[in-house]
């Protein structure tokens, strides 16, 4: 049997073992998530001692920084139209505007939680503070990991390692750059916008 | 199949398997070592899964042996009440994650791709790295036996006797660690098993062809998928309340100790699933073969899979009725719990239907399968009877409720495994276990495990708590202790006749032929043991029971140099558990960038692993 074929085995549904696989672990990342997010629901008010989330959230920053990352989602489409029509230039591109996008993202996010610290809230403050960190520090570390594989993917693409042949690759950093867009929007709404 | 048939495929099996050892064997003793710890092969991971699940069983065994000694008698001080914390903590924390589950994935493992006519799992190394995580997780977990600091919060650590406050040794902090490492290993394997099932099915083996065994793996895997995660994020609160001063389960602070009883039984009540479907799907194999029927209402006992699978999700709060939910919570809760006891007795029902009528052979397999259905039965109903929040109310916490989940999980889940031990060892291994020494191991466990766990039913109700690590002689339940105390010994003993049987065997038993018990599924068409590629040629699928209706032609042999190729060994997978594991036991030391020193080898890892091929022709060779 020859490499090719033990390389691409047809599998039963003709979708990729990759991108299969990729889908179920995103759907038990929804879980993960969802009792994150939950946890701070069921905490909204309970905490005992300030400061309140009313006391320190800053929506008008916040927003831009959402809008920042959810432009990103964009670029990660741009950069998967780019790479799979063999387009090496236009991958680079928008795989660099993803990533630096995500960078502002993760700035505005170390910005807010020194200012945070300044404010006196911390993981110790108070229950808000722990659900708070907790939660939006998790996201932040997923988009820390979604830069280092956007970037580790630039760098194969410079190379000549990642083409259209192997376009799966940015498929499916694709696929975890988006989910973590929009459990950012829920993160947003739900935290943030609400009162 | 004709004997013309079948005497053929038997001589291309042994032609095969000389081609194998020719491509696997190693040289010398390092080289099977080496071999062992880079092997991708799901054959050789399974039955890795399956040694280390009968290592930790000895250990929750010789747990739970220690502490009947301690309630043989009333008043008695073999143990103190800590160790005994200790020891009913880590029976219930090693029974349940530590030998039920991995013992169940080692059967995944290693029969799931051959019902399905796949060569492997859908991610080979991936699947070495969930095995290597368990390992690590778990002898970390009981390393801290060493340092006399085993968890002594009981399996369900309940907040706030878990916080620092009330737990300040590091015991807590390393069955927190030991979980969190335990489930990154049941996450990756359960992805692995779910992309595996639907991806890489044999021409024709459509969903309802699959066999049951390979139905309840999916079920359980997307349980997993879905309940691991739950229970990683309630891990994760603890670690932080006690790593980091974090307040989600302090009063003080606002923080609510219900909250982790909520996450753990949303996890908890699912993973009563995930213990169970692997051996109901082992019960319908087992059933249908011994019967010489095909399963009675396939269908049906697939969809009452998938129900138990969803309803699992919908009762955990009835571990919770003594909360004080209040009465509407409880109400929909005693209902849920009602119903899921259906799909659970439709499947009773489809097993004695499959056997009315059918030539029963008694083996040993069949057996353990017969008593599951008789004890998982008392089981069920001592469950049914606390679905009802009043009576559950008066039972909480009694050793009524030890009773109840021994009789199923022992009953149910155990019992199955063991019958899956008797069907597939002469697959696994090409030779028969001893019938003689099943059948004293099979009777010997009925009578041990009877008398273990039903005089406890009396031992409740009569008021006996759960974890006290001692009694009073005026509660007059001296008898049904010394009795479960005399029942668990002889249950103990037959655990060891069961692993000589296993150990013997394996070097004597009788030769067992590609199909030993005239089996209908797709795992028995190849050699015993197979090759290591599996399948010659990967088989067509054209009805539900294949080997019964011979679809499936007889394998030609292969040469050596026709042999797939197939993922080669790597050392990335155990390098990169032994990071992860390394980054999380780091958490210990409490100082914030220790840990990030296993990170950036995990990292490392990584990366190195991404960028190996799977596949290296330079391998095929010496394997």
């Amino acid at each position: 049997m020859s490499m090719e074929i033990a390389h691409h085995p047809p599998t039963a549904t003709g979708l990729d073992n990759r991108k299969l696989g990729f889908w179920v672990f995103i759907g038990s990342e929804t879980l993960f998530f969802g009792s994150l997010i939950s946890t701070y629901m069921v905490y909204k008010g309970a905490s005992v001692a300030g400061p309140y989330p009313h006391d320190v959230l800053n929506i008008p920053l916040t927003s831009i920084s959402t809008f920042v990352l959810l432009t990103s989602s964009l670029a990660m489409v741009l950069a998967l139209a780019a790479v799979q029509n063999g387009n090496r230039s236009g991958t680079l591109l928008w795989l660099m505007v993803t990533a630096v996008f995500g960078l502002i993202f993760l700035g505005f996010q170390a910005y807010e939680f020194t200012h945070f610290v300044h404010e006196g809230l911390t993981i110790k403050s108070n229950v808000f503070g722990s659900a708070f960190f907790v939660l939006t520090g998790f996201h932040g570390v997923h988009v820390s990991v979604g830069v280092i594989w956007l970037l580790s993917l630039w760098i194969l693409t410079l190379r000549g390692k990642i083409g259209k042949e192997n376009s799966i690759n940015v498929e499916i950093a694709g696929l975890y750059w988006h989910f973590v867009d929009i459990v950012w929007i829920v993160i947003f709404t739900l935290i943030y916008l609400i009162p | 199949m004709s004997d013309s048939t079948a005497s053929s495929k038997a001589g291309s099996a042994s032609a095969r398997s000389a081609a194998a050892e020719l491509y696997t064997d190693p040289r010398g003793f390092g080289a099977t070592v080496w071999s062992w710890i880079t092997t991708v092969d799901h054959k050789r991971i399974g039955i890795m899964y399956a040694s280390a699940a009968l290592f930790f069983l000895l250990i929750g065994g010789a747990e739970a042996l220690l502490m009947r000694i301690q309630l043989a008698v009333p008043q008695n001080d073999f143990v103190d009440a800590e160790t005994f914390n200790q020891l009913f903590t880590m029976h219930g924390t090693t029974m349940i994650f530590l030998v039920a589950m991995p013992m169940a994935v080692a059967f995944f493992n290693y029969i799931v791709p051959l019902q399905i006519g796949a060569r492997d799992v859908a991610f080979p190394r991936l699947n070495a790295l969930s095995f290597w995580v368990f390992l690590f997780g778990g002898l970390y977990l009981n390393s801290s036996f060493l340092f006399n600091a085993a968890p002594n919060a009981s399996w369900v650590g309940y907040a706030n006797l878990t916080s620092t406050q009330f737990s300040p040794g590091p015991n807590v902090d390393f069955w927190v660690i030991g979980l969190s490492i335990v489930g990154v290993s049941s996450l990756v394997g359960a992805i692995n098993f779910i992309t595996t099932i639907i991806n890489l099915r044999a021409p024709g083996l459509t969903l309802m062809r699959l066999p049951l065994f390979t139905w309840m793996t999916f079920v359980t895997s997307w349980i997993l998928v879905t309940a691991i995660p739950v229970i990683a994020v309630a891990l994760i609160f603890l670690a932080a309340d006690r790593f980091f001063a974090t307040n989600f389960f302090v009063p003080t602070a606002g923080g609510d100790p219900v909250l982790w009883q909520h996450l753990f039984w949303i996890f908890g009540h699912p993973e009563v699933y995930i213990l169970i479907l692997p051996s109901f799907g082992i019960m319908s194999e087992v059933v249908s073969t011994f019967s010489r029927k095909p399963l009675f209402g396939y269908p049906v006992v697939v969809y009452a899979g998938i129900l138990i699978g969803f309803i699992g999700w919908g009762v955990w709060s009835h571990h919770m009725f003594t909360t004080g939910l209040g009465p509407i919570a409880d109400s929909f809760f005693v209902v849920s719990t009602m119903i899921i006891a259906i799909p659970t007795g439709v499947k009773i029902f489809n097993w004695l239907a499959t056997m009315w009528g059918g030539s029963i052979r008694f083996t040993s397999a069949m057996l353990f399968a017969i008593g599951l259905l008789a004890i998982f039965t008392v089981g069920g109903l001592s469950g049914i009877m606390h679905a009802s929040a009043p009576v559950d109310l008066q039972q909480h916490d009694s050793y009524f409720v030890v009773a109840h989940f021994h009789y199923t999980i022992v009953g149910g889940a155990m019992t199955g495994l063991f019958a899956g031990f008797y069907y597939w060892f002469p697959k696994v291994t090409g030779r028969l276990m001893s019938e003689a020494l099943g059948k004293l191991h099979f009777w010997t466990f009925l009578i041990g495990f009877n008398l273990t766990f039903f005089p406890m039913h009396f031992a409740g109700l009569f008021g006996m708590p759960r974890r006290v690590f001692t009694y009073p002689a005026e509660l007059n339940v001296a008898e049904y202790n010394m009795a479960s105390t005399i029942g668990a010994f002889i249950f103990g003993l037959s655990s060891l006749i069961f692993l000589w049987n296993l150990w013997r065997s394996s070097l004597k038993g009788k030769p067992a032929g590609a199909n030993p018990w005239g089996a209908p599924s797709l795992e028995w068409s190849t050699s015993s043991p197979p090759p290591h590629y599996n399948f010659a040629e990967i088989p067509e699928v054209k009805s539900r029971d294949p080997l019964w209706t011979s679809d499936v032609p007889p394998e030609k042999p292969l040469a050596h140099d026709e042999e797939p190729l197939m993922p080669s060994p790597s050392f990335w997978p155990i390098l990169t558990a032994f990071g992860i594991s390394l980054t999380w036991i780091l958490v210990m030391t409490r100082i914030w960038w220790v840990p990030l020193i296993g990170l950036a080898l995990t990292a490392i890892c990584i990366y190195s692993w991404a960028f190996q091929p799977e596949f290296r022709e330079a391998t095929q060779e010496q394997g």
